[in-house]
């Protein structure tokens, strides 16, 4: 019997014309696009995972302490550290890439930070013409923590809670 | 000795049959390359996106979503410019002609098609026969496409186009015999006429059958989605024009949306009355919305049009045994049948359409 039914149904286009009802009604839909080009974007999360950035003190002092965990947890080997005594006697890093190139946007980083030094920004705009220039240093880290201190600060407020 | 006088009657005549056709292949040049877009658009919008929308102006300020009526100029402009790749051993005299071979079929045969009382090229008594001529040469095309490129995916897509456009040539030829079984000739303005009364008396009622078969056979006729498996793109790279760049592929891509423009006008000729008012014999009858004309083909005719970018948007691709199945098992033995019963009913001079006289 569902033998003959589904003979009959496929005679006369059953299936066919639901499908056809399903895009007929998603053409009068409302369209998904986003004008990105003409400054559309979607909306992003606090934890968003961006561009990085090494993040100071209110008092100017960074905050990278040269423990390393970052280095250790990437899995991508992307960051590269070395570190050594400064003046004064404490524990500072002489230096800290970031290989962009490398990196995977995982956030271990970020994780791993026991003094919120390295975040990862909102940031996802950027481009290099070359490799070296997705190559962050640490002076390019800390020009970026200085850019989007409020907005990063602001982030980690309303992230507190959950962390 | 040559007569002056005859020989002004001729290059008057031949002026005026070339200027009918300058004024029937320009409009629809522009409506192949609009069409182009309108399937961008349409299966974008189908598919919950906009489609194409940098190109050209605003046509409504400020609504971005329509925006893009540019882009079959800018296709034509880049593909002009691209440089034609011919392959290494491919047969060039075949390679080059094979687009001009899918193309010129494909315009020649508007001739025929009338677009209003009168309005029509050659109002000659056999035109469905030379429909169905021109439309089996522009297999030609296709296959011999495929043969020149020395390609494997081309080849194999013109084996599969080949195979498939015979298999619904069969049905489509039956339907259009149960057409002619209907009106009683092959001239296509006559074919028009006979449907005159109203609504009902178009042929679509009573050869409801040959009128969907048709239709599905015109889509595998011109290779479009879903019967799509001689170009198949997740398959074969791009079927018989894989080897093609530039503007040899941009003549088989007008090739493709001028047939199919041809049979959407073909149907509405056949089964809805072409350029008939469906008005006609109602109480609307009288009002302007009663006239006949051009408009009312036309609309039918891009309703048909709308219907094979809706089944591109909807449809998955058949497999090539699905298509042979249902070409050779269910619509040639529907439409046999049905032109018996059609037969039987044309004897009987069956009201309101197979009326003698």
């Amino acid at each position: 019997m569902s033998a003959v039914k589904n003979y009959i149904k496929s005679l006369f286009l059953w299936e066919l014309l639901k499908g056809m009802r399903v895009t007929g009604k998603f053409f009068f839909t409302k369209k998904l696009t986003l004008f990105y080009g003409d400054g559309e974007k979607t909306p992003q999360s606090p934890r968003f995972r961006g561009q990085h950035a090494l993040r100071r003190y209110a008092n100017g002092e960074e905050r990278c302490i040269a423990c390393k965990l970052c280095e250790a947890v990437c899995p991508a080997l992307a960051i590269t550290i070395e570190c050594d005594e400064r003046e004064d006697g404490t524990r500072r890093t002489t230096r800290y890439d970031i290989d962009l190139t490398k990196c995977i946007f995982c956030g271990f980083c970020e994780e791993s930070c026991p003094v919120d030094s390295i975040v990862e920004t909102r940031n996802f705009e950027y481009h290099g013409e070359s490799k070296q220039d997705l190559l962050m240093t640490k002076t390019k880290l800390l020009a970026m923590g200085e850019t989007y201190e409020p907005q990063l600060a602001a982030d980690r407020k309303a992230d507190a809670a959950f962390r | 000795m040559v007569d002056m006088s005859t020989f002004i009657d001729v290059a008057v005549y031949l002026g005026i049959i070339l200027i009918k056709i300058l004024v029937l292949v320009f409009p629809l040049f522009i409506v192949v390359a609009y069409y182009t877009l309108a399937e961008r658009k349409i299966i974008g919008y189908m598919q919950v996106r906009v489609g194409p929308n940098r190109v050209g102006f605003d046509a409504v300020p400020g609504l971005r979503r329509i925006r893009g009526l540019g882009q079959p100029i800018a296709d034509a402009v880049k593909l002009m410019f691209k440089e034609i790749v011919i392959p290494t051993n491919a047969n060039v005299f075949l390679f080059v002609i094979a687009p001009v071979l899918s193309f010129a079929p494909a315009i020649a045969a508007w001739a025929v098609i009338p677009f209003d009382d009168g309005w029509v090229v050659a109002d000659i008594n056999v035109g469905l026969l030379y429909l169905l001529a021109m439309t089996s040469i522009s297999v030609y095309g296709v296959i011999i496409a495929g043969w020149a490129s020395n390609s494997k995916y081309a080849f194999l897509g013109s084996i599969r186009s080949a195979a498939q456009i015979i298999s619904y040539e069969i049905a489509m030829g039956f339907t259009l015999v149960g057409v002619v079984l209907a009106a009683g000739s092959l001239n296509l303005s006559d074919i028009v006429m006979a449907q005159k009364g109203s609504l009902i008396h178009w042929y679509w009622l009573p050869l409801f059958p040959l009128f969907i078969i048709y239709f599905i056979s015109a889509t595998a006729e011109t290779n479009r989605a879903p019967f799509d498996v001689a170009e198949g793109e997740s398959e074969i790279v791009a079927g018989f024009h894989t080897e093609y760049s530039g503007m040899l592929f941009a003549v088989f891509f007008l090739a493709e949306y001028a047939n199919m423009i041809l049979v959407s006008a073909l149907a509405v000729i056949m089964f809805l009355g072409g350029w008939l008012s469906p008005f006609e014999g109602t109480i609307l009858g009288e009002t302007i919305l009663g006239q006949h004309g051009i408009v009312w083909f036309l609309l039918k005719t891009s309703i048909f049009m709308l219907l094979f970018l809706w089944f591109r948007a909807t449809f998955p691709r058949y497999r090539y045994d699905q298509i042979m199945r249902l070409g050779w098992k269910i619509f040639i033995p529907i439409t046999l049948v049905w032109i018996v019963v059609e037969a039987a009913a044309v004897l009987a001079n069956l009201p309101p359409w197979f009326v003698e006289g």
